[in-house]
């Protein structure tokens, strides 16, 4: 694979998605110094917000250690170079949601749907693109239908103002010929001035062959995470991806031990259990399960006594999407009566 | 002299048409206008084919008919844009307006918690929330009145082909409007409304999840009796409204998860988000009947 020359940006996911495996629980404190260790290795852009999105402060997925408000005022005023962006998912936030984000400096929005919803997305895609953000289509869970299908819905998104379409392989699902089917035809078929990106799960340990698939087929935007802080097996280790396109001779404006550096001394000390490829995280990759839903399975299975393996790949079969945390209990509920242990 | 109010629906779409299919079998309301703004439409053709008289010159169109054809009822199953025209309209000729759209200018009501409210006070334009308000708040209520509920969350997931187009443009209409309800009817101090659309094949039957607060340790046997009797008062119009897991407690907090099966009218089985919005707002008609019917309520006088 050759991509010597080519240019990229990375999107730093560690305290939005790495909030996840956090359970939302991460301090001001920390949220400010990794950001700020981030900003200073020269990240051009990171995430701020609950893991599930501006708004998602909820008993489903989980009460968060301080509001998404107070997490932007205190990191994004530090911010020397670095672009603060913020999740949206319709139907969890809102456009009242949206306006709070802009109104503490967050000046790139990414809405994200089902891969095959985008149409929801349209009021909040045509607000952030009127106030004049940086405004991404996030189509997520992308391994469950085909590439024609995911141009179909990128198409609605650019319609609507988005000017960055995402391929999102949010189970950590997908191999490298399914992220160059879906982002080659997503640069092929869309005009030359909207930008690509990829999100990864590391699920199947593909985080960084599929980011580099994902830029040899045109995407010039990638999310991962310093030290892989994130929902299931964590996302793409922005450390390491660094150093790999280093080698490869790809720019992306990160100084490489500066990040190493955020990653072992700030972010692995911090994490409450080791983010890797476990049994219950390779579940999630090798049934095409949401990311998030890992956690949410492990208590299942501490409270109910049913294996998190069982109930994830239950919920593969049954094609559950990103959000539908609430239906892991009530699975696990079924399944216990029917096992007869409760 | 029939004691059936006689009904108008408005918009001819699959709302529309499961409405006019449930009210056909209805001891206290008879359907008698079908108004659309399309002559092509399939739906006023359905609705020819029953038996219905239909207009497809919008509202105004049937006005000239209201009085000599008695109407008294409306439902508006159209868009929350031309919600309060029709409405002003209809109201100025005494017809009490039943609202399936999102516009929610008259209060809103949940048949098993407080329809009888709104009858006795007649309110002339009352609004069915939401599909996921309809599902969840008699659940909220079920423990609010039990003891107070400092917050309430519902997640109301639903098929993909069952969410139209009005929805999808704008979403957040819909987890605001279910907010408001699960706080105004709900009885909840705080609401949170969530919505998941999954575009799974064979569709899958709408679930809802209750979560709520308590404000001190919930009472657990109170609270399980309250919502089973809940669900059988809801059963009495939707009979596919079931309680799948729950009451669970951890805490403060109390967890239920439903699901909601359609008749099948019109609308799939699969679409109980849908069917549960017909069977209310029809529930609601037809307690004003009954009501008028007992003369506990007077409806404006006709000439």
């Amino acid at each position: 694979m050759n991509l010597q020359g080519k240019k990229v940006t990375l999107h730093d996911m560690s305290l939005r998605d790495g909030m996840h495996a956090k359970r939302h629980q991460i301090s001001l404190e920390e949220m400010v110094n990794i950001a700020t260790g981030l900003d200073q290795a020269g990240m051009p852009m990171i995430e701020v917000t609950h893991g599930d999105g501006l708004g998602g402060a909820s008993v489903n997925y989980g009460f968060p250690a301080h509001s998404d408000e107070a997490y932007l005022k205190a990191v994004v005023p530090k911010m020397k170079q670095a672009k603060i962006s913020a999740l949206l998912l319709p139907g969890i936030g809102t456009v009242d949601h949206l306006n709070m984000a802009k109104d503490c400096g967050v000046t790139s929005i990414r809405v994200a749907t089902h891969c095959t919803e985008a149409d929801v997305s349209q009021q909040h895609i045509m607000h952030a693109a009127k106030m004049g953000m940086d405004t991404v289509g996030f189509l997520m869970m992308a391994h469950m239908v085909s590439p024609e299908k995911i141009l179909e819905q990128a198409k609605l998104m650019v319609e609507y103002g988005a000017n960055c379409i995402y391929a999102t392989d949010s189970a950590g699902y997908m191999l490298p010929d399914d992220v160059t089917a879906r982002i080659g035809l997503l640069r092929k078929e869309l005009p030359k001035n909207i930008e690509i990106g990829f999100h990864g799960h590391h699920n199947l340990g593909m985080g960084i062959a599929n980011s580099l698939a994902a830029i040899e087929a045109g995407a010039s935007r990638i999310d991962g995470s310093v030290a892989g802080l994130g929902a299931g097996a964590g996302n793409t280790p922005l450390e390491v991806f660094c150093a790999v396109l280093d080698r490869m001779g790809v720019t992306t404006g990160v100084d490489l031990f500066k990040i190493m550096d955020v990653a072992e001394d700030l972010v692995v000390p911090m994490m409450d259990h080791p983010v890797r490829v476990d049994r219950n995280a390779l579940t999630l990759g090798y049934a095409g399960v949401y990311s998030s839903f890992l956690l949410f399975a492990k208590r299942a299975e501490e409270k109910y006594g049913i294996s998190a393996r069982d109930l994830l790949v239950e919920l593969g079969r049954r094609g559950t999407v990103g959000g539908q945390e609430d239906m892991i209990e009530d699975l696990a509920l079924t399944m216990a009566k029917e096992q007869g242990l409760i | 002299m029939s004691k059936k109010l006689k009904a108008l629906i408005i918009g001819p779409g699959n709302i529309g048409t499961d409405l006019l299919m449930k009210m056909q079998r209805s001891e206290w309301i008879e359907p008698v206008w079908m108004v659309g703004i399309d002559p092509t439409s399939e739906g006023l053709k359905r609705a020819e084919a029953m038996g219905i008289k239909t207009c497809a010159t919008g509202v105004d169109g049937v006005l000239p008919h209201i009085l000599e054809d008695d109407i008294r009822i409306a439902f508006d199953a159209t868009s929350a844009y031309v919600h309060a025209e029709n409405s002003r309209k209809l109201n100025e000729l005494g017809v009490i307006m039943i609202d399936l759209t999102p516009a929610a200018i008259g209060p809103f009501c949940v048949p098993p918690v407080n329809l009888v409210e709104q009858t006795k006070n007649l309110a002339m334009n009352v609004n069915m929330v939401t599909c996921g308000g309809q599902a969840t708040i008699p659940m909220v209520a079920a423990i609010s009145r039990v003891q107070p509920v400092e917050y309430g969350e519902i997640v109301a997931t639903v098929s993909s082909r069952s969410v139209g187009p009005g929805t999808r443009v704008n979403i957040d209409e819909f987890t605001r409007t279910t907010a408001s309800g699960v706080e105004q009817v709900g009885g909840a101090k705080k609401g949170k409304a969530i919505i998941i659309i999954n575009p799974a094949e064979p569709p899958l039957m709408m679930r809802d999840t209750v979560h709520c607060l308590t404000e001190t340790t919930p009472d657990q046997a109170a609270i399980t009796e309250s919502i089973h009797a809940m669900v059988k008062e809801v059963q009495r119009y939707v009979p596919g409204y079931q309680l799948v897991n729950g009451p669970v407690f951890d805490g403060n907090r109390v967890s239920c998860f439903m699901q909601v099966e359609g008749l099948g009218d019109f609308l799939p089985k699969y679409a109980g988000n849908l069917d549960i919005m017909t069977a209310a707002a029809l529930r609601t008609a037809e307690m004003f009947a009954e009501e008028a019917a007992n003369q506990s309520i007077t409806l404006p006088a006709r000439g």
